[in-house]
């Protein structure tokens, strides 16, 4: 009886789980914060129907005319109840944010992987050069940084087991982070509703070990890295006639400048980031250098959102080879 | 435990004159600048409203039983969770209680004879109508698939469906709520009678002071968002297209400025309710009344500054995430204050169980819950997490629908006898609140761990590893539809064949008590002269206890 019982709870636990994976290295730390909430949020309630049950029952009208003893209001009482939950807020909120900071730090060591969101797939691109759709390969124990932007609506790229989720936001990119701790098939999930099928819009992360994603990555086809592409493209739509990388063309180098801020034309200073980068492509009088003439015509409508990844990756290898460089 | 209170007193006579008898016809209703007929004009288009929303509600939670989903294509899944979301929130919640509650009472709760503007009150009313029915007919003849919230550029570029004439629904209605606002704010102000000062006005009077504040300095700002998403739609001006330099962000700073305060438009008027009923069914002076008070106006307040934690994952810099998670945290302070300061007021009372005081127990469990698990969605590192999925559908439910709907359930109840001048059988009001409370935990609650689990709202299929727990929600949305029924058919009943009620059945305080049920046309005979704080029920001071008579317990 007992034995039967107990496979039955076994499998109501396999069909109903009550805890996501926890497969990234930020993953407990919120869980940790989740459970300390959950802890608060019990106690409270139980707190509160405890005194409306004891109350219900011990001052419940006897009789229609029977008069209650009057309670007054003590300053010190009030006082009591507004500041203890003001100090668990304090420590919530400091310990929330310490985390929400952390996490919005990538190291500096993350793999980048680029991700496309359109409706209603989700489009990956390996730094090394193979693509995905749907799915996400990686290694277990490496840093993960996701850019990703959006071809069309907004959506949000999340993975429930490592506990992190961004907007995709057409015009602009964001990024997240993780570090995979445990190898595994989770799943990966569109957050924000981008139409008809959003709810199809879901795929699975492969988390390999370090030998098994090695294999996956040769056992694709064979290509060329994502600057690489980037490159022979800076030079098949004729940018390096005037981005010289000396510095002594027409327009600026572009070596190193990825990071950097720079002060534009109109007097603000922007830091080039992939967003900056689109945007010259784009729209490039709207981020014009002064000391340089106005003269570069906008790619819009002739560069796709895969080449433009390729350009941007090519332009940003172009700053860390020149970091290494010194 | 009594059949209400009427077996008590010898049974009362109705009122040979009251403003239900006083003019017969439909022309009597529709020309009406009565403001107690508005009110009821407003209970009934709601309820219309809650009706068609609630439909939506069911058959989503039907389709969601299976994982591949078991009634509809994903398409008209989309348009119903958008229906059930924009019907609710615009044309059922904000107006719910201010509209309906507060449209009766406030004259009668303050001792005037009728709202300061009563021709503008019947005009806010004909446009709520117009703006619910463009509504209706963009639901109906095509539908919405944006969801609720409108977002771009899916709203304005992508979506195939009626968004205009369904936003031009809620910014029409959005002026009715304008008006309304401004229309209370001078009534509380101009029209108290001699001797109701600010401090001896009842609780709901202040909450719905703070509401109107909201109404007035909050709906402006949504009817533009919706005007503009309209142009764009129209005319492609391009100010959410990023494609020509415009920014989908702006939207959801504009569209949250207004809605983030829209909830509290919701739980506050709720809040004031719960005043009212918790002091009536305990017999008490409620506890600490110029923190209840305050800590309505201060949520007004902070519920302006905390739109951004709707944006933690759009990719706003971390100081904005920081400063929104700061400042949403301290509007749950007010509303802590606001629990236990009711919990106190049970404390020595004189406590009897009639429906509209179970609802109020029940808001004040599920409006905790409900708050508690905000603070999971305020701390940034968990919202992250939580944020899109099912954990914040539960948390919104139990402050809208445990919290909000239970007070305006509650209070109908209460106010009922005083609205229709009939008595309601009670046992089936408390066995339907019973059914209510249990059909609504048992459908949110599974929702918490669905969220925690991963998830993602608006799903119309969804990994089969979700069902269990779906399967749960769904059933309990049936019960919780039944409980909704029941009272819809003895409160109809009773319009006809309730006992009397006579003025005041409840014994409670408040001089929308003093009158005659129904009141009369003009309220009052006389206008009333106030010379006592609100809720000022007997109590036997505790030193004169236990030697005076007709003590209770301690």
């Amino acid at each position: 009886m007992m034995a039967l019982l107990h496979s039955a709870l076994c499998n109501l636990a396999m069909t109903m789980p009550f805890q996501p994976p926890a497969a990234s290295s930020t993953a407990q730390d919120i869980d940790r914060l989740y459970l300390v909430l959950s802890g608060i949020t019990i106690f409270f309630t139980v707190l509160i129907f405890s005194c409306i049950f004891v109350f219900m029952v011990k001052y419940r009208r006897r009789k229609d005319d029977e008069i209650p003893i009057a309670t007054h209001t003590p300053l010190l009482v009030e006082l009591t109840w507004t500041i203890i939950p003001s100090l668990i807020c304090a420590v919530l909120f400091v310990w929330a944010s310490a985390l929400y900071v952390r996490n919005g730090r990538p190291p500096a060591s993350s793999v980048e992987v680029f991700v496309i969101g359109k409706q209603w797939m989700w489009h990956l691109q390996h730094p090394e050069g193979p693509r995905e759709i749907n799915e996400l390969h990686v290694p277990v124990n490496v840093p993960i940084k996701i850019t990703m932007t959006s071809q069309d609506v907004i959506h949000d790229f999340y993975i429930p087991a490592f506990r992190v989720k961004k907007d995709a936001l057409p015009g602009r990119f964001t990024s997240l982070w993780f570090t995979p701790t445990e190898t595994g098939t989770y799943h990966l999930f569109c957050a924000q509703y981008c139409g008809t099928n959003h709810s199809e819009m879901i795929g699975w992360v492969y988390v390999m070990t370090p030998t098994d994603y090695a294999n996956w990555l040769a056992g694709g086809e064979k290509s060329e890295s994502l600057a690489q592409q980037g490159a022979r493209l800076f030079s098949q739509y004729g940018c390096n006639n005037c981005h010289v990388p000396e510095g002594n063309g027409q327009a600026p180098s572009l070596v190193g400048v990825y990071g950097k801020p720079e002060k534009l034309q109109n007097g603000e200073t922007k830091v080039v980031d992939e967003t900056l980068i689109q945007q010259a492509i784009l729209v490039p009088n709207s981020v014009h250098l002064p000391n340089y003439k106005p003269i570069m015509p906008t790619y819009q409508g002739q560069i796709d959102q895969d080449q433009m990844l390729q350009l941007i990756a090519y332009v940003k290898s172009l700053g860390s080879e020149e970091r290494n460089g010194k | 435990m009594s059949t209400a209170t009427a077996d008590l007193n010898p049974a009362p006579a109705e009122p040979a004159v009251n403003y239900l008898n006083n003019s017969y016809g439909i022309k009597s209703w529709l020309l009406t600048f009565d403001h107690k007929r508005i009110g009821l004009l407003y209970l009934a288009s709601i309820t219309v409203m809650f009706l068609v929303g609630g439909v939506a509600a069911t058959l989503m939670r039907l389709h969601l039983v299976e994982p591949q989903g078991a009634l509809f294509e994903p398409e008209t899944y989309n348009k119903m969770f958008s229906t059930h979301g924009i019907i609710m929130v615009f044309f059922f919640l904000v107006p719910s209680i201010p509209a309906t509650l507060g449209n009766f009472l406030i004259p009668l709760m303050i001792g005037a004879r009728d709202v300061a503007f009563p021709k503008l009150n019947l005009m806010s009313w004909y446009i709520f109508i117009t703006g619910a029915s463009l509504a209706l007919y963009g639901t109906i003849s095509g539908g919405v698939d944006t969801g609720w919230t409108f977002y771009p550029p899916y709203s304005s570029l992508y979506s195939q469906t009626h968004v205009v004439p369904v936003a031009m629904g809620i910014f029409i209605a959005g002026f009715s709520s304008i008006l309304t606002g401004l229309n209370f704010i001078v009534t509380i102000h101009k029209m108290r009678a001699p001797g109701m000062t600010w401090f001896r006005l009842p609780l709901f009077i202040w909450a719905m002071y703070a509401t109107s504040l909201i109404f007035v300095l909050g709906t402006p700002v949504i009817a533009i968002t919706l005007f503009l998403l309209a142009l764009e739609r129209l005319l492609h001006v391009g100010i959410f297209d990023p494609a020509v330099g415009g920014d989908p962000l702006l939207f959801q700073h504009l569209f949250w400025f207004y809605s983030h305060p829209a909830v509290y438009i919701m739980i506050l008027p709720g809040m004031g309710v719960i005043s009212e009923l918790i002091t009536a069914f305990s017999r008490k002076k409620i506890f600490g009344y110029s923190f209840v008070a305050f800590s309505s106006l201060s949520i007004a307040v902070i519920s302006f500054i905390v739109w951004g934690h709707h944006m933690f994952v759009t990719g706003q810099s971390i100081y904005a995430g920081l400063v929104f998670s700061v400042l949403s945290f301290l509007v749950a302070i007010p509303s802590a204050v606001k629990v236990f300061n009711w919990t106190a007021t049970l404390y020595r009372g004189s406590i009897s169980y009639e429906a509209p005081m179970l609802y109020a127990l029940g808001f004040i469990g599920l409006f905790t819950i409900g708050g508690l698990t905000g603070l999971f969605l305020a701390s940034l590192a968990t919202d992250v997490h939580l944020n899109g999925t099912y954990f914040i559908v539960a948390h919104f439910h139990y402050i809208m629908v445990g919290g909000a709907v239970m007070a305006y359930l509650g209070g109908i109840h209460f106010w009922w006898p005083k609205i229709s001048g009939r008595l309601y059988p009670d046992m089936w009001a408390r066995i339907s609140a019973a059914i209510i409370f249990l059909g609504f935990n048992l459908t949110f609650f599974p929702q918490f761990m669905l969220g925690y689990l991963g998830m993602p709202r608006r799903y119309a299929v969804y990994p089969a590893e979700f069902q269990v727990l779906n399967v749960l929600s769904s059933a309990g949305a049936s019960i919780l539809g039944i409980g909704y029924i029941i009272p819809l058919i003895y409160l109809t009943w009773s319009m006809r064949y309730g006992p009397v009620a006579g003025p005041n059945p409840w014994k409670a305080k408040g001089l929308e008590w003093t009158t005659q049920s129904p009141p009369l046309p003009e309220n009052f005979e006389e206008i009333p002269i106030v010379t006592e704080d609100a809720y000022n029920y007997p109590a036997i001071e505790p030193h004169e206890y236990p030697n005076a008579p007709g003590v209770a317990r301690v």
